[in-house]
């Protein structure tokens, strides 16, 4: 966002530079047109408890009005006396609120939601530091939160009063105001954040009719993190979120929140910053899968799709998903994923990263994908060995040799007669592949060659290839072979399709 | 031609399905990447009737793979038989332009706006156009976001009825539910606008653009920003007013900072758009409040277009305007808290003085380019100092030497490496503007200095720098200032050193001239081939090698030739090759 200045095309260093410099100034405005001068003076109104009740609700009000007044927290010599009449007041509202019954009459509730509005809702400000790592960096911490804080608890309380008219706030907790909600989880501030979870997990309890429009927007804050930004401060808050509502999904799934995990939330699986959300994340998958049993083969090959190619640490995640998958599989449905799977898993355990290795290698720690494993080992050991039998002879890690002869004992006891035969096929099916990767080299090369002539011949191009055409129709000894081929393969490719 | 040959490419199409389908990612992706060459092998029949439908049904597959295939198909008309059978390339590119992926989703958009051009008018409305409604009423928001960038290429080649549809298509699609899609419809509104007859513009395009730039995302308003652009291009100067500048006002003030800095961004080309009398009357107290923003990001946007928003004020006004309205605010962000905005400012504020003039510059410009050069941020320095030029020609350096002088010692000694490779860089420009004497009292001692610097980088730019001087100044002045300095180094205890001596050497003896190298700089260069250090030894070879053109024949054989025959034997490899090397190319065996 900020300006590219010459240093930074001279100096790719100076960022980190100035990142540390940064450091030091932590706190941030928020992004607001701030009127230069300074405000009237607050001054202090009567304590609430020392005021008859009959004028109370009056008085509240006023203490309401009076917390609307905003200030610059960034100056922090400016209106000491009013900040602190405030902070205050608001301690008192949220006292009021917390202890009285009988308080929220409906009258009141246009101004509390206006005091809410006018303190919380506002732009956040550009981040200040522009490829800001929620894992390294501090968090620029929101400067008015003295008072900030104090709103959020007030609107907790005013959601967990037992007076609290759902009916009558619907009127102003509408979809604006859950969507001005929403905009704030992109805070840096993780206390903000925190503080809004819970509060819109309140909403959602208990406004039935928001609940659609809800999970609505967070899919589409979803779906621009994942698509368009890859850059959402909230996105493990919601996702916990998220996590409670799915627990209370009712059975069959609509098709609504299956699209939802289809379509959302395994393709979050690839977004940069997965480490920062993958609990929760797989959680929320594990809760669907919990659900719905018939959902696993369409969430293991999502996941086997985005399996990542180059980050090593995201591989441990994923592989730390799957073993959460599976400890929760029924047996069919794992029959259903074996292979696919397991082709992953062999070339994991054959990763030259040792951390990716060991994590796979640990699934052979865990009792029921054993078992699982035993069940169908007439597939699962072709697959596995491979990789396995070239490993423990050739892996630079002394654990992960260790670990693997232990595998491959273990493997070997399940069914030793298959494991012999495939140690003595081991070589020549390497030879094998050898060979057709020579086939494959040559294939291509005589097609560039194929390529050349033709474009050497550029202009009799056309009339060769209407030849070649005719021939083909007319030798129809090869014709039909070739097209049955071609048949085949599209049918094959549908049938992998079929979920 | 046709017997052999035809059987011979029978058996690999087969295979090469099978490649497409290969389990092994890598090479699938090898194989999409080769499609033309399959479709080639297989011909414009088989392609359309075997290979396109084959593909179709192939989407289901890794984004990368898919990613390629949406790249190819763009250019595949030839190979389906040219524009005739364009349309069998539709089918596959409607499911790419579905897919969740971005990046997919765009290229195969890309691919389709470039297909439609070798669509007959006839064509695209029975194929393309049907294509982009079932994309506009796509259930999924993929499809419809897709669609949002195919209305612009098939508006204009269309019958009237078929043109009313996707106007009703478009403005649909900007009051989409889903932001995702009025995202797109937004960033596309621009160019929709430019292929709609002037009336529709009025009719339809601004109260699309006003809508969307009142949008409750300010993801959404902030491109509405953009399309604003274009918009107030295509009207007339008299609906201006009325139609586009309440919306323009209004996104100036915006309560999000992000669309702020769109203005700010774009504020050169909205000025364009918008011509003169408006820019006087509304632009120039927008730009003021942009200036004077809260968020550091705007004022740093609109720091940089401080120049050509300047340059671009109608002439008759142009100088009251700066004096009175731009100027103050830029003096405040001289003294700017944040460093962003300084620099940028920096790196436009100098072109000012060739628009005010050489009275003006002295008296209000010449204080501010002072302070910038003694801000504590190297960046402010560096881009005051790097745009000199703009200032020499309107009231010439000398000015400013006194505060340049500590400006450019202080950034030369720098912590950062990359800062003082930044000013070395400037040293000829600054140079030859301060003239010789100047940089001999005050500069001169600085370059030499880089030459021992221990960075290799600053070391390596600051020979190339005496190059350039050399080139500014002269031979002659090379042989009395610089020449002896670096010979002197050849006998640094350092090693590094002494090979600086060799790289200075390289770099010099051409623009030196062979005089000066036959004389001064050969005998020192030769008496480094007994060195120790076998890199020192080695670059004598690589050294003799390149200053060899410059030298006399007689110099070459009865100098040069017996040293190189001597490396030539050295024990150590490198030596020995490199030298082996002169030998070779200074034809001297």
């Amino acid at each position: 966002m900020s300006a590219i200045s010459a240093t930074e095309k001279v100096d790719g260093f100076t960022r980190k530079s100035m990142r540390k410099a940064q450091k030091q100034r932590k706190s941030q405005g928020s992004s607001q047109f701030r009127t230069q001068s300074s405000l009237v003076e607050l001054s202090p109104l009567p304590h609430l408890k020392d005021t008859p009740s009959t004028e109370q609700q009056v008085l509240f009000v006023q203490k309401l009005q009076q917390c609307c007044v905003l200030f610059d927290f960034l100056d922090s010599v400016t209106d000491l006396k009013s900040k602190e009449v405030k902070r205050a007041t608001l301690n008192e509202l949220v006292d009021y609120v917390s202890t009285n019954r009988g308080v929220l009459v409906d009258s009141a509730y246009p101004d509390i939601i206006h005091m809410i509005s006018t303190n919380l809702f506002r732009t956040l400000p550009p981040s200040e530091n522009p490829d800001f790592d929620p894992e390294e960096d501090e968090p620029s911490l929101e400067a008015a939160w003295p008072h900030i804080q104090l709103v959020y608890e007030f609107l907790l309380r005013f959601l967990e009063n037992p007076d609290f008219q759902p009916s009558t706030a619907k009127r102003y907790i509408d979809q604006k105001f859950v969507l001005q909600l929403l905009d704030l989880f992109d805070s840096e501030d993780p206390r903000e954040r925190d503080f809004l979870k819970t509060i819109l997990h309140r909403i959602y309890g208990k406004f039935l009719g928001l609940r659609a429009f809800i999970r609505k927007q967070i899919n589409n804050i979803f779906l621009r993190f994942i698509y368009e930004t890859e850059h959402f401060n909230g996105v493990a808050e919601l996702l916990e979120i998220l996590g409670s509502i799915i627990n209370g999904f009712a059975l069959p799934l609509k098709a609504e929140h299956k699209q939802f995990l289809m379509k959302v939330l395994i393709p979050m699986h690839t977004t940069r910053g997965l480490a920062l959300f993958h609990a929760q994340l797989a959680y929320c998958v594990v809760q669907f899968l919990e659900k719905d049993s018939t959902l696993t083969e369409p969430v293991v090959r999502g996941l086997l799709k985005f399996w990542p190619k180059t980050c090593s640490q995201k591989e441990v995640m994923f592989l730390g998903e799957i073993e959460e998958i599976l400890d929760i599989i029924e047996p069919t449905q794992f029959k259903k994923i074996q292979e696919p799977l397991f082709k992953q898993i062999s070339k994991c355990v054959a990763s030259p990263h040792f951390q990716v290795a060991e994590r796979s290698l640990y699934f052979w720690n865990n009792e029921y994908i054993l078992s699982l494993i035993e069940e169908n080992i007439d597939k699962i050991l072709p697959l596995m060995f491979g990789s396995l039998y070239r490993i423990s002879k050739e892996h630079w890690n002394q654990t992960i040799v260790a670990l693997v002869y232990n595998v491959l004992k273990t493997l070997m006891e399940m069914n030793g007669k298959l494991f012999d035969e495939l140690t003595a096929s081991y070589k020549a099916d390497r030879q094998r592949e050898k060979k057709k990767e020579q086939e494959r080299e040559d294939l291509w090369e005589k097609l560039e060659a194929l390529k050349l002539q033709d474009v050497s011949n550029s202009r009799g191009l056309q009339i060769a290839q209407n030849n070649n055409n005719n021939n083909n129709s007319l030798t129809n000894a090869e014709e039909p072979n070739t097209s049955a081929a071609i048949t085949d393969s599209v049918n094959s490719q549908t049938f992998n399709c079929a979920k | 031609m046709a017997g052999a040959e035809g059987d011979d490419s029978l058996y690999p199409i087969a295979v090469l399905i099978d490649e497409l389908r290969n389990e092994d990612v890598q090479l699938r992706l090898n194989s999409i990447k080769k499609l033309s060459t399959i479709a080639l092998a297989l011909g414009v029949e088989r392609t359309r009737t075997e290979l396109l439908p084959f593909l179709t049904d192939t989407i289901y597959d890794e984004d990368e793979v898919l990613l390629a295939l949406a790249e190819q198909l763009g250019s595949f008309t030839v190979l389906v038989g040219g524009p005739e059978y364009v349309h069998c390339l539709l089918p596959p590119l409607e499911s790419l332009a579905t897919v969740e992926e971005t990046v997919v989703r765009d290229k195969a958009v890309e691919s389709l706006r470039k297909i439609s051009q070798e669509h007959s008018p006839v064509d695209l409305e029975v194929h393309f156009e049907p294509l982009v409604k079932r994309l506009a009423c796509g259930d999924w928001f993929t499809s419809r976001t897709s669609a949002c960038g195919l209305f612009s290429v098939c508006y204009p080649r269309v019958s009237s009825t078929v043109k009313a549809e996707i106007r009703q298509h478009f403005r649909t699609l900007c009051s989409d539910d889903t932001p995702m899609v009025r995202r797109a419809a937004a960033s596309k509104l621009g160019e929709f606008a430019k292929v709609l007859e002037l009336d529709y513009v009025k009719s339809d395009i601004i109260p699309l653009f006003t809508a969307l730039a009142s949008d409750e995302q300010d993801s959404v308003r902030l491109l509405a920003v953009e399309a604003c652009v274009s918009i107030a291009t295509l009207l007339p100067q008299e609906d201006l007013e009325a139609l586009v500048m309440p919306t323009l006002r209004q996104a100036a003030e915006d309560k999000s900072w992000r669309v702020r800095y769109m203005v700010a961004d774009k504020f050169s080309e909205l000025q364009k758009a918008v011509g003169p009398e408006i820019t006087k009357n509304d632009l120039v107290p927008a730009f003021q409040n942009l200036l004077k923003d809260c968020e550091a990001e705007v004022r740093a946007a609109a720091a940089n277009k401080v120049k050509e928003f300047c340059e671009n004020l109608p002439e008759d006004s142009r100088e009251t305007i700066i004096m009175t309205h731009v100027l103050p605010c830029v003096k405040e962000l001289v003294s700017d808290t944040n460093q962003h905005v300084k620099s940028a400012l920096a790196s436009v504020i100098m072109g000012l003085s060739t628009i005010l003039g050489k009275d003006n510059t002295v008296e209000h410009l010449l204080p501010l380019f002072l302070a910038q050069l003694k801000d504590e941020c190297p960046e402010v320095r560096l881009n005051i100092i790097s745009n000199l030029d703009c200032v020499n020609e309107v009231i010439g350096i000398r000015q400013l030497s006194q505060s340049l002088l500590p400006a450019i010692v202080e950034l030369a000694e720098d912590a950062k490496w990359r800062v003082r490779l930044a000013i070395i860089e400037y040293m000829p420009l600054l140079a030859g503007q301060l003239g010789v004497e100047f940089f001999d009292e005050k500069l001169n001692s600085l370059c030499m200095a880089w030459l021992v610097d221990h960075v290799y980088a600053i070391r390596e730019a600051a020979t190339c720098n005496l190059m350039k001087l050399v080139e500014k100044f002269g031979a002659e002045w090379a042989q009395n200032t610089i020449v002896p300095k670096v010979l002197s180094m050849s006998n640094d205890p350092n090693y590094l050193h002494r090979m600086t001596t060799l790289f200075c050497i390289n770099a010099l003896s051409e623009v030196c001239g062979q005089e000066i190298t036959t004389k001064h700089m050969l005998p020192v260069v030769l008496k480094m081939a007994s060195d120790q250090v076998a890199n020192v030894r080695f670059n004598v070879a690589k050294c003799l090698q390149k200053i060899g053109p410059v030298l006399d024949s007689s110099a070459l054989q009865a100098e040069v030739k017996p040293v190189l025959e001597i490396l030539a034997t050295d024990q150590d490899m490198d030596v020995k090759y490199f030298a082996q090397e002169a030998i070779s190319v200074l034809t001297l065996a």
